[in-house]
């Protein structure tokens, strides 16, 4: 069954992902990482992928913050990753 | 419990085989019960299911065990009209008699008279350097990405740790497109054939084991048993992965490692309805307290599934139906009007002894004892564990600062070890560091892993948004640094 596409921003640039994709598999469809340590700069990606180790926790531009592994990626939602760009 | 029996409210938290068995017994006696998942979709981990957009044949989701899927996947969907079944939903606190949720960002209070605790479980992780690296997953993660998100967590893997999971998600990747680098067993390959005769208590599960191994050997999958996990290699990402065996030592290339030692059971939520806990010589690990029906030493609290101890999704089946019955046992014989109510369907225990739960579950209680002979965690993990090595991936807390607290302030017990250390305070509250944690401070003071006993649960068992904090009532958050 085909998907629709489904169009966001990370970090500012325009992107798109498929319909049924969390936050997670959209951004990292597009990168490697989804945030840095809040305890050194290295890069994280997940972990668990159920909702249990809280790796994935990325912001949006309007500051709200989500579990990038169990949050379905939705039309239009603007994703700061907190990479240096 | 003062209600009357048909206002009485059962409540169970998770959806996965013993959640689904669970109400499926609850609604065959009349009741319609609540269901409280965090998932999208009910099935759980085992039979999770993709979004709705990406359904797929059950045979490529679950392979052999698609049947058992089926089976209670589709009862679970027939049975909907009569449950309230609220996915997405998050119990981050357990009062007395009441729940605290958390759905589409906002929290509310559900009563119960009796509470189903049916929360499963995670990968029990055994860290090594480089663990933090994007790249490397939990082995339950890898099946996540297969399961629910049609994708893999790389395409050239190396499965690494222990467990019956190893086999069969290195089979999964395998077969769904995936190349397989190398299957690592930290557990030697020997002990597979001492654990055999054990194995034989549930000769068709063992089968397939041995099915997933015949077949990677026949693609090839470099498979070695008696490994030591040194360190994943990279910077940015994972780009392989250094390992020792009988003395020598190896660097596979990869662009994705799968890792974990066997589950953990999810226990805050009984932690937090004031369940006892005994310690568990299979699991290695605390346990709420149960009886052979489900019940916990809280009145009105049930437990079941491998929330409760680690027995596998069948067995689940049965302890989420038995906690159940016996739930229903209990509200009606503490009924008031118990001697006039309509008549409740009996516990299959009271009239047929031969099938009683304890019975039932003994197969699988065999089994379960074979497979931690087949995959003995690595006996020497925490002393060969490197100081520098990353044991809270939360906070960065490290094996040489776990030890040196041990030895500067004499701390013993796990809960110490947390107040000076900050271990398992972190955002996952200890489910990925404290098998880690334990071992170390266990191995630090020279004590059986028993003895340093377990992380206390804190409400909210995952992270609220702040602003929902100051919406709930003060007495039901208990800030962390409070603690100790």
């Amino acid at each position: 069954m085909p998907r629709d596409e489904i169009a966001f921003t990370l970090d500012g640039r325009a992107c798109s992902a498929l319909e049924g994709d969390t936050v997670l598999t959209a951004l990292l469809t597009q990168g490697q990482r989804l945030r840095e340590s809040d305890f050194s700069d290295a890069p994280r990606a997940g972990f668990c992928l159920m909702g249990a180790c809280q790796d994935c926790w990325v912001q949006l531009e309007s500051g709200e913050r989500l579990r990038a592994c169990t949050t379905p990626l939705l039309p239009g939602m603007q994703v700061r990753t907190g990479a240096r760009r | 419990m003062s209600s009357t029996p048909k206002e009485r409210r059962f409540v169970i938290v998770g959806a996965g085989p013993a959640g689904m068995r669970a109400a499926e017994r609850l609604v065959e006696a009349g009741e319609r019960p609540v269901v409280i998942d965090e998932a999208q979709r009910f099935g759980g981990q085992i039979y999770r299911q993709p979004p709705a957009v990406m359904q797929r044949e059950r045979r490529d989701l679950y392979g052999f065990e698609a049947g058992r899927a089926a089976a209670v996947l589709d009862r679970f969907e027939a049975l909907r009209p009569q449950v309230d079944y609220r996915p997405q939903t998050l119990v981050w606190q357990v009062e007395a008699s009441a729940l605290q949720l958390l759905h589409a960002g906002r929290t509310t209070t559900l009563p119960f008279d009796a509470l189903i605790l049916a929360t499963g479980a995670t990968d029990r992780v055994l860290p090594f350097p480089g663990w933090t690296l994007p790249g490397v997953y939990t082995l339950g993660a890898a099946q996540v990405a297969l399961k629910f998100q049609a994708t893999l967590i790389g395409p050239r893997v190396v499965f690494a740790g222990t467990g019956p999971l190893l086999y069969l998600v290195a089979w999964q990747y395998a077969s769904h497109g995936g190349q397989v680098a190398a299957v690592l067993d930290s557990a030697p390959l020997s002990a597979k054939l001492r654990a055999a005769p054990g194995m034989l208590a549930r000769p068709t599960v063992a089968a397939k084991g041995a099915y997933f191994l015949a077949r990677l050997r026949l693609l090839g999958v470099p498979l070695h048993g008696g490994v030591t996990l040194l360190k994943a290699e990279g910077r940015e990402r994972v780009t392989g992965l250094s390992w020792l065996a009988q003395g020598t030592t190896h660097t596979t290339e990869c662009d994705a490692v799968g890792f974990g030692h066997g589950l953990r059971s999810e226990t805050q939520l009984a932690d937090l309805a004031g369940c006892a806990f005994d310690w568990n010589e299979i699991d290695q690990a605390w346990l709420p307290q149960r009886d052979a029906a489900g019940r916990s030493s809280v009145r009105g609290v049930y437990l079941a599934g491998d929330g409760a101890g680690i027995l596998g999704a069948d067995a689940a089946e049965l302890s989420g139906a038995g906690a159940a019955q016996a739930a229903l046992d209990d509200l009606q014989a503490s009924s008031p009007a118990a001697a006039s109510a309509r008549a409740l369907p009996t516990s299959p225990a009271a009239t047929s002894p031969a099938t009683s739960p304890a019975a039932a579950m003994q197969p699988h209680v065999a089994f379960r004892r074979a497979l931690e002979t087949a995959f003995a965690l690595p006996p020497n993990w925490a002393a060969e564990a490197p100081d520098d090595l990353i044991v809270c991936r939360c906070e960065e807390i490290t094996a040489g600062e776990l030890r040196a607290c041990a030895r500067d302030t004499g701390a013993r017990e796990l809960n110490r070890l947390k107040a000076l250390t900050r271990i398992g305070m972190g955002r996952c509250q200890g489910r990925m560091c404290a098998p880690g944690a334990a071992r170390l401070l266990a191995e630090a003071t020279g004590c059986p892993l028993k003895d340093v006993g377990r992380l206390r649960g804190q409400a909210p068992v995952k992270p609220l948004p702040v602003a929902l904090l100051h919406e709930a009532a003060p007495s039901t958050v208990v800030p962390e640094d409070e603690d100790d």
